[in-house]
């Protein structure tokens, strides 16, 4: 049973990580447009230029 | 301004590309009511700033559109789409003199693009932060994980029985209490100040009994912890704040986005102004700055800011929003003008003699606060419920502690049970049964264009026994449109149409529009008041009043204006404002859901006669002041009819706020739609429809869901009365308890999903 001495407050530990990601999230502004987050991740304006062109499939607008 | 649509992209489709979203038509009319961005911009760190509301933006491929064409205008350095709030936050480096072409820039590319945009206050902007909802979300996680890492000690606890020994079920305690009661004291909160403000006007709301029973179980838990007892509640506390921070936050989450995007609306109505400085200049101003004396110049189709003088020029000015005539009416120098009146015509130039304050606005908003303050006096349904509750429960609480007192005689065991009633009867499912169910309906009512600004506005919807239309604006049009088409031969309506293309007068608006699009004859010219003269092949062509044309008078009081073709009899062209074309089939449905239809309007008895007989509406009254409606609302009120008033003129916000329950069309003045419940978008009025019936769903929810934790209640309470509840029977009834509810809330997101597909 001793070792629950050290378990608990590992298990502490890990949850209170958890818990200040999430309010360092917050407070970072990461909750401020889930929506847009979602849809960002399909834009392919990090790509370099041939490499965008060749990308066919992702949505893409340009002129 | 007709250029930025002659640039477009003919293959890249105008708005979304996803097709989420219906593009917009961006005519060159539209064009002409582009405001001025530049008050609204900001300067910061040698950076300009602007913020806009931008509709229609759905997709990845909207962020993309959107961003790329806003940093390729020069000088841009940030520009980024929020896709969840439709706030487009831009900010660019320039020069003072080019910084408002900037901004003027970014409005007509959006424009082009296929999106609407209008820009921010960024005082308005300061207010914005959601500063609630954050605590909210802070207290939620806190207590989402303090009930996990308590719950992990307690169900070793459960698990360990009579095998565990009296010290590690201690150090399990230790470590519970120490997590549970910082973290209960920090996200209890909300709900303490709530119930201490409840009862410093002496109610009772839900928090008091959620207050009581997290400091009873803290309190009771530390006592036991101290004493060395078997049973704690730690995990009940934050399990049961967990639970009812959910529902809160979804409470706060559903009143601050109809909030936001009741603002998103206004901010398209936020208005500028072009104001004459001295020397003549033309500078944009925003509409709160304007001071009494100021000229403001009122090209057609602008919108007067304040009330005021004609100082310069004639024109017909579109009274609708104010009085609900439907009729334009001339104005000359010297009359006097009011605050909502759209200059459709001719340029004009006016002196304000009120600021925005002060204008008829004002008058109108004292008419408005009277109404909403009766309105408060609505109880919600969950209230109505706590108040039945808390009696009972508190009762129930005191009467267990009495009873073991005498029979068993033990005080601890006696307070023991006393506290455990007041755990598990916790209205979690109570908490959690109205917002759950609001926020899915108001979810629904979203995605088919209509915005609901409050939860206890559902509930008012679905108590609504009749409702009460406006005429112009609401079921008609609310412009005039060419009644008599199949009279007049076709040469006629070409050649009138080619005068008519000249001017901005609503009924040439109309001729043009039954007309098609054609040539526009070169040397018109048009005479305010009078009507537009030219030459077509060899002949002078006129269209305007009987009188100027030379025609007999008119055989009714119809809206009308005349063609005439050198000595040629002379054509009437007669008009009338039609209404919706679904507002016969929605004032019957509405009919068919026990909500019968009554007619209040502004404009003259016959106009609103026909449409009355059109619609098949028997009951209506003719030529009210906005007075006269309100009254007419109060009148039914007091018959103990629950009236939902559908208007959305100036003239009704008086009485949008006296009904029981109200909506606007999102073409309403700013006035309206802020006394309004519900604003729908589009056109027609079938939304309305849709949200009576959402609404009564959500009703049939709630009660069901009230139902069953009435049941849920009966079926604990004698267990915890007679003192078997122990902490793992707590926590499973209250878990248990709050996912059917939220699983019987979800059903109404399932069930009638439109059939209609998305519009290739």
């Amino acid at each position: 049973m001793t070792g629950l001495l050290y378990l608990i407050p590992i298990a502490l530990l890990l949850g209170g990580l958890g818990l200040a990601a999430f309010l360092w999230a917050l407070r970072s502004g990461q909750f401020d447009d889930p929506d847009g987050a979602a849809a960002r991740i399909l834009l392919d304006d990090d790509l370099e230029e041939d490499e965008e062109d060749a990308s066919q499939d992702a949505p893409r607008i340009s002129r | 301004m007709s250029a930025g649509v002659a640039i477009k992209d003919a293959s890249a489709r105008a708005g979304c590309p996803s097709g989420l979203e219906p593009s917009v038509e961006t005519t060159t009319d539209d064009a002409a009511g582009v405001m001025d961005p530049a008050p609204f911009v900001r300067r910061r760190d040698g950076l300009c700033e602007l913020e806009l509301a931008v509709f229609g933006a759905r997709c990845a491929g909207c962020i993309a559109k959107i961003e790329t064409a806003m940093k390729a205008i020069g000088g841009m350095e940030r520009a980024r789409l929020n896709l969840s709030t439709g706030r487009l936050s831009l900010a660019w480096r320039d020069s003072p003199q080019s910084s408002n072409k900037t901004a003027q820039k970014t409005i007509q590319s959006l424009r082009d693009l296929g999106y609407r945009a209008a820009p921010f206050d960024p005082q308005a902007m300061e207010s914005d932060h959601d500063a609630e909802g954050r605590r909210l979300l802070r207290a939620l996680g806190v207590a989402g994980f303090a009930a996990a890492n308590v719950m992990l000690l307690s169900v070793s606890v459960w698990a360990g029985g009579a095998d565990m020994g009296a010290g590690t079920r201690g150090l399990m305690h230790w470590a519970s209490a120490l997590i549970a009661i910082p973290a209960a004291l920090y996200a209890a909160q909300p709900f303490f100040s709530s119930a201490w403000n409840g009862l410093k006007n002496r109610h009772a709301n839900m928090d008091v009994p959620i207050s009581l029973a997290v400091i009873l179980a803290l309190a009771l838990s530390i006592h036991e912890f101290f004493v060395g007892g078997e049973h704690t509640y730690f995990d009940a506390a934050v399990m049961l704040l967990f639970f009812l921070l959910i529902g809160r936050y979804l409470d706060h989450r559903l009143r601050w986005r109809a909030r936001a995007a009741a603002r998103d609306l206004l901010a398209m109505q936020a208005m500028t102004a072009q104001r004459i400085g001295e020397g003549g200049v033309i500078e944009p101003v925003a509409a709160r700055d304007i001071v009494v004396g100021d000229l403001l110049m009122l090209s057609p189709g602008d919108r007067a800011p304040v009330d005021g003088v004609i100082a310069e020029g004639t024109s017909h000015v579109d009274l609708s929003l104010v009085t609900g005539e439907s009729a334009p009416q001339k104005r000359s120098p010297g009359e006097s003008i009011h605050a909502g009146v759209v200059n459709k015509s001719n340029r004009l130039v006016m002196r304000a003699n009120a600021t925005v304050e002060n204008s008829l606005v004002a008058d109108l908003a004292r008419l408005i606060e009277a109404g909403e303050q009766s309105r408060s006096r609505y109880i919600r349904l969950a209230d109505r419920a706590a108040r039945l509750y808390v009696p009972v429960v508190h009762t129930l609480a005191l009467a267990t502690f009495v009873g073991w007192l005498f029979f068993d005689g033990g005080l601890r065991v006696a307070a023991i049970n006393a506290i455990a009633v007041l755990i598990i009867t916790c209205p979690c499912a109570l908490g959690l049964a109205a917002p759950a169910v609001q926020v899915v309906a108001t979810g629904r009512l979203f995605k088919r264009g209509v915005l609901v600004r409050s939860g206890d506005a559902l509930e008012r919807l679905a108590e609504a026994g009749a409702v009460v239309f406006d005429k112009t604006g609401t079921l008609t049009l609310g412009r005039p449109v060419l009644a008599n088409r199949d009279d007049i031969a076709p040469e006629d309506l070409q050649d009138a149409a080619a005068l008519a293309r000249v001017s901005r007068h609503p009924l040439s608006r109309a001729v043009v529009e039954v007309a098609g699009a054609g040539a526009a004859v070169a040397d018109a010219v048009e005479f305010p008041g009078l009507g537009i003269e030219g030459m077509i092949g060899d002949d002078r062509v006129r269209l305007g009043s009987a009188e100027w044309v030379g025609a007999p008078d008119a055989p009714d009081a119809s809206l009308e204006t005349w063609f005439r073709r050198g000595d040629a009899a002379p054509v009437r062209f007669r008009f009338e404002d039609i209404p919706h074309q679904d507002a016969r089939g929605v004032v019957e449905a509405l009919a068919a859901r026990g909500l019968p239809a009554e007619l209040l309007s502004g404009d003259r008895e016959n106009a609103v006669a026909a449409v009355a007989e059109q619609l098949g509406v028997s009951r209506y009254r003719a030529e009210l002041n906005p007075q006269q409606k309100a009254e007419r609302l109060l009148a039914l009120r007091a018959a103990d009819t629950k009236a939902a008033m559908v208007g959305d003129g100036l003239n009704d916000a008086p009485s949008l706020a006296h009904a029981h329950v109200s909506l606007s069309p999102g073409t309403a003045a700013d006035a309206s739609q802020a006394a309004a419940d519900f604003v729908y978008l589009g056109e027609g009025l079938s939304p309305i429809v849709e949200a009576v019936d959402v609404s009564r769903k959500a009703r049939r929810r709630v009660l069901e869901n009230f139902a069953f934790a009435a049941l849920y209640n009966a079926c604990a309470i004698p267990l915890a009365v007679f003192g078997f509840v122990t902490p793992l029977i707590a926590a499973l009834a209250m878990s248990g308890s709050s996912l059917v509810v939220t699983l019987n809330a979800l059903r109404l997101a399932g069930e009638g999903r439109p059939s209609k597909a998305p519009a290739p």
